[in-house]
């Protein structure tokens, strides 16, 4: 079973149902209890405090699972939260799962980032299996994350900068855009995370 | 770099269960298409970079099924997904985004009452806010408005409401701008000169509001051809491209308009599913 954390910020329909499409066995999780999960996924929706103020009572168990080895899949500000803090919102403290920062977008560039662009592959990662360099994801974001160690950047794409859009250390994984909203390819990266907790 | 985007739209009557897609110049000589969540699934396979769903009936009583359109809709289709027609509250938003809509269009709710942009755009961030603007030319009466120097002269672009049954007075360029500050995250534009005509897009109007502002503009009215779309993108900075009836209809499909986009230098998303996944 693959754990869907709802923080109760929007509807994880999109997530639920592509999990479905490729043979997951997604549930929807209110309360901080992943018994039976194989793996998790945090949606990106909200602003990083609002996010972090509603995810705080998920952090032992997350953190519990990820000393376990769990593979965590963390999804726009579900991968921002995995860093130590946001310019978004200066006074919350992220999970701090991957050191790291999370900045606003240029300024020379429309913001938010709204629409598909393509991916630079800066290394191997079961996750992207099947992807190319040049395969286009769905982003939806006026923040971006700054890893400290550079080789948790797994993808990057070019919006004004480059940026961090796959990021991944051991068993935690965080995907910049929405692989649920993007297309054939999004779908083989989640199928890619259902294989991957099976194993 | 973003890619340009192509946009089919599904306007669609909600007077039968699960509706029905409709494609009718004023109303007349309507043709039926098909059933929504069948041909957004058509069109998401053939590579939609997004699917606009249009209420035209937009009353009351049939609102739910455009929910049960996009909930059924949203279990085959993993691209995003917009939602129009007769929002004019932060409760409509709210059932439209509950049932898993990404955006919802607003138009007429929004002239009537300016802060429903605003209202939105707090709750669920301005990408999830498109407004549609329906614009016509007008040559005359030029005094106080933001005028533009067409091939056929000059002229402001007035905003129609009411599915461009009914005329603001509100000047479209003004709008586009305004809208931007209220907190759109898009700007849906359709030329009522040229919507229905197959002509092509408007250019000098997408050129004009693309100008005008910094976010998004989504062209629409008028398209019949890849070669329309190629031209909207090489001559203005409009980010989408959306058409109707071409798709309806079997004309076009959204793979062969991608591929002559392409193969012209526009970056656009081609997807290649033999390739991409082993469902």
């Amino acid at each position: 079973m693959i754990a869907i954390v709802d923080y109760g910020m929007g509807n994880l329909f999109s997530i639920y149902n592509a999990l479905l499409k490729v043979g997951g066995d997604p549930e929807i999780k209110r309360d901080p209890d992943f018994a039976g999960a194989a793996g998790i996924i945090i949606p990106g929706v909200g602003s990083f405090g609002r996010c972090m103020e509603s995810l705080r009572r998920f952090q032992e168990a997350l953190a519990e699972r990820i000393a376990e080895g769990t593979p965590v899949l963390g999804i726009c500000i579900g991968m921002q939260v995995m860093m130590d803090e946001s310019e978004e919102s200066p006074w919350a403290r992220g999970f701090g799962w991957i050191p790291g920062r999370v900045v606003r977008l240029p300024e020379w560039v429309t913001v938010p980032q709204m629409g598909w662009n393509s991916l630079e592959l800066k290394r191997d990662l079961e996750l992207l299996d099947g992807i190319s360099p040049g395969d286009m994801f769905y982003f939806v974001h006026s923040y971006h994350c700054i890893p400290y160690d550079k080789t948790a950047v797994v993808a990057t794409t070019h919006y004004g900068v480059d940026m961090a859009a796959v990021v991944a250390e051991e068993n935690i994984y965080g995907t910049q855009f929405h692989p649920e909203k993007s297309g054939p390819k999004g779908l083989r990266i989640l199928e890619n995370f259902v294989r991957m907790v099976r194993c | 770099m973003l890619a340009r985007r192509i946009i089919p739209c599904l306007d669609c009557d909600l007077g039968v269960p699960d509706g029905r897609v409709v494609k009718g110049i004023e109303f007349k000589q309507i043709r039926y298409a098909g059933v929504p969540w069948e041909l957004a699934t058509r069109y998401y396979e053939d590579g939609a970079d997004e699917i606009v769903f249009l209420d035209i009936t937009a009353s009351h009583e049939r609102r739910a099924t455009m929910f049960d359109v996009i909930k059924k809709t949203s279990e085959h289709v993993f691209v995003p997904l917009t939602v129009g027609g007769g929002i004019s509250s932060l409760e409509d938003a709210r059932n439209a985004f509950n049932a898993g809509a990404d955006k919802v269009t607003v138009n007429t709710g929004a002239l009537r009452r300016p802060e429903l942009i605003r209202e939105i755009s707090e709750s669920y961030g301005s990408q999830a806010v498109v407004v549609a603007i329906d614009a016509k030319r007008r040559y005359h009466d030029l005094d106080g408005r933001i005028t533009v120097n067409t091939e056929s002269g000059r002229c402001w672009f007035e905003c129609s409401y009411y599915g461009g049954r009914r005329f603001t007075g509100v000047d479209a360029l003004a709008w586009a701008r305004r809208v931007e500050e209220l907190g759109a995250g898009e700007i849906l534009l359709t030329s009522m000169d040229r919507d229905g005509t197959y002509d092509g897009f408007d250019i000098e109007l997408t050129d004009a509001v693309s100008r005008m502002v910094g976010i998004p503009v989504i062209a629409s009215g008028g398209c019949a051809s890849p070669e329309h779309m190629y031209e909207v993108f090489r001559r203005t900075d409009a980010s989408a491209a959306l058409a109707a009836s071409i798709f309806h209809f079997n004309q076009w499909s959204i793979r062969d308009c991608k591929r002559y986009l392409h193969d012209r230098g526009i970056n656009v998303r081609i997807t290649d599913w033999a390739q991409s996944i082993s469902l």
